[in-house]
């Protein structure tokens, strides 16, 4: 395991008598890039300004390096840091004089932090605006400058507060994109904080999963994306089929679960009797045509059911299947879409493998 | 028109001749209004940032009571500080009442809520989120303020031109509390008013003229600073 390079321990946040974030661990490896999703009000933003030390919690340490924060040593450990917000937050002065301002701050001369910040310019293309005035700059171009100044200073950590949030789509990818490889080769440390979870997919090693104040699933991209740890990250993460079921029989790894007088095979060891929550991604469920001489798939569940409802969803359709009252989400391409015909009320077969479904354990 | 040509030609012969009274009158002038915007500033741009930045009950009240301020006569000025520095008043044993000191006195009471009022409007304007993100990547707390008054110099510096200008070109509370006494309190302000009461229309005009050109310079310089590009840096802390 890498090294620890932030602990958070016991934290307490509260404005007036409210709890805002508790936090009892949560540890940030020298680098990774762990995101921090959550829905809006999660306190996604206030858990980023602790790690950042830039909020003064109620209650509980933060330890950075081995060193544990104190009055005396937080500027000198919040100077081995950066932050870029949701908002570029530039000074009205010139791009380059906005890029060097960290390294000055730390009392480098005009000269030298411009040679420091000059290959950043370059490295997120725009070394051609640097004698223009910031308030001239598009959203894009702004917060590519809040980045450099960000990044020239080469920070052990890197704090990034839905800094894709504020900008048109086409924008947010290229600069998505362009960070994803700076942060790659470089290796820098980063949390990243974001309400989309399609850019944690892209952005992450590991992903918390904020709600109400508190990280309810710490883990891999992969673990936090296919196994929640329960219904509401499930949903947040885009787990759209929920069917809660009934464990009839078990044996060799598999179980079979009844739901509405149907059964499905899942994978995993559990006990006849369990009520158990199953979970399904879109992407993860196939729609065939409810004839006799459908089309053969390895997969081994086959539902069949009715087209309640259709969505065009991006470059896909959203499709949801009525299983006598269960309600199953598959997303299908155009060319599928119009192979099969769908149509609402339309017969369709539903089918996904047994090792595609979760199986979350309800009390 | 004979009167404003004659008035011209005197005042660039006061000028010019290095007139010892005018040149008494000018500095004094100078040297009031300055010692009053430096002090009003002290005092004035600290309240108006603490006032901007912060939340504290009665807030609204204080805005309020400022914001009038801004607006104060300076008659009244002249006469509440006649009272409290009267030999017989409260503060007449400071034996200050006809002194430079007390016109000093009398405009600080004038310029500050001036520039508390508009360096609280300045730092208003700017981003709340902009402190977060500068303590974000590694300012000190002085850096801090250093930089927001940077961000806000075109209305801070607005607000002292304010101050100075408020002061500079009053008469009531100066002549009120300085008295007009030759050589000692007469400065532009009550010198053109007593020159102009006597029919020295000539004197008044070159008194007048004077005091404007006082005036253009001082904001020429500020609005030079006001209007620089760059950011200026302290020395590194």
């Amino acid at each position: 395991m890498a090294e620890t390079l932030l602990i958070l321990d016991d934290i307490l946040v509260q404005y007036g008598n409210v709890p805002i974030l508790e936090v009892p661990s949560l540890a940030v490896y020298a680098g990774e890039i762990l995101a921090i999703i959550g829905p809006n009000g999660a306190g996604k933003s206030t858990l980023l300004r602790v790690m950042g030390l830039l909020e003064q919690p109620v209650r509980g340490k933060a330890t950075f390096r081995g060193q544990e924060v104190t009055r005396e040593n937080a500027l000198a450990l919040r100077r081995r840091m950066a932050s870029v917000f949701q908002e570029p937050l530039l000074l009205n002065a010139s791009v380059v004089e906005n890029a060097v301002l960290g390294l000055r701050l730390r009392g480098l001369d005009r000269r030298t932090a411009e040679g420091r910040v000059r290959p950043w310019l370059e490295r997120l293309g725009i070394a051609h605006l640097a004698t223009r005035p910031a308030r001239s700059l598009s959203g894009g171009e702004a917060q590519r400058t809040s980045l450099v100044r960000a990044l020239a200073l080469d920070p052990d950590l890197l704090l990034l507060d839905e800094p894709f949030s504020a900008l048109d789509p086409p924008t947010r990818e290229g600069l998505l994109l362009d960070l994803e490889t700076v942060l790659r080769t470089t290796g820098i440390t980063t949390v990243f904080v974001t309400h989309e979870r399609n850019e944690a997919v892209i952005l992450s090693d590991r992903v918390a999963v904020l709600m109400k104040g508190r990280i309810l699933q710490v883990g891999s991209q992969s673990q936090v994306f296919t196994q929640p740890v329960n219904e509401e990250v499930a949903q947040f993460v885009g787990i759209e089929t929920n069917i809660p079921g009934v464990v009839e029989a078990v044996g060799e790894g598999l179980a079979q679960v009844r739901f509405n007088g149907r059964t499905v095979d899942v994978v995993g060891d559990f006990h006849p009797g369990e009520r158990v929550l199953l979970c399904l991604r879109p992407e993860e469920i196939t729609l065939s045509p409810a004839r006799a001489d459908a089309v053969k798939t390895s997969a081994r569940n086959r539902l069949a059911g009715r087209v309640a409802k259709i969505t065009p969803w991006g470059p896909h359709y959203r499709i949801v299947v009525d299983c006598d009252g269960a309600r199953l989400v598959a997303l299908v391409t155009k060319p599928s879409f119009l192979d099969l015909e769908l149509a609402e009320k339309k017969e369709v077969v539903a089918s996904f493998k047994a090792t595609a479904v979760h199986v979350l354990r309800l009390r | 028109m004979e009167l404003i040509l004659e008035g011209v030609l005197t005042a660039f012969r006061l000028v010019f001749s290095g007139d010892a009274e005018v040149w008494t009158i000018t500095w004094l002038s100078l040297k009031v209004s300055g010692t009053a915007t430096v002090i009003a500033l002290t005092l004035g741009i600290p309240l108006g940032i603490l006032m901007a930045m912060t939340r504290f009950p009665g807030r609204a009240f204080a805005v309020a009571l400022i914001n009038t301020g801004m607006g104060l006569p300076p008659v009244v000025v002249g006469l509440f500080i006649s009272v409290l520095l009267w030999r017989s008043g409260p503060l007449g044993f400071l034996n200050l009442i006809y002194t430079p000191a007390a016109m000093v006195i009398a405009q600080v009471a004038i310029a500050f809520p001036i520039v508390a009022g508009l360096t609280m409007a300045a730092f208003q304007t700017l981003n709340p989120k902009l402190n977060l993100q500068l303590l974000g990547i590694g300012a000190s707390r002085p850096q801090l303020l250093w930089l927001l008054c940077t961000e806000a110099r075109l209305p801070l510096l607005a607000a002292v031109m304010a101050g100075f200008g408020g002061v500079i070109s009053e008469v009531g509370s100066v002549l009120m509390v300085g008295g007009n006494i030759k050589g000692q309190t007469r400065v532009l302000t009550t010198a053109t008013v007593l020159e102009t009461s006597m029919g020295n229309f000539g004197t008044a005009i070159a008194l007048g003229v004077i005091l404007l050109t006082l005036a253009f310079g001082v904001n020429f310089l500020l609005t030079r600073i006001q209007q620089r590009e760059q950011i200026r840096w302290p020395r590194p802390s």
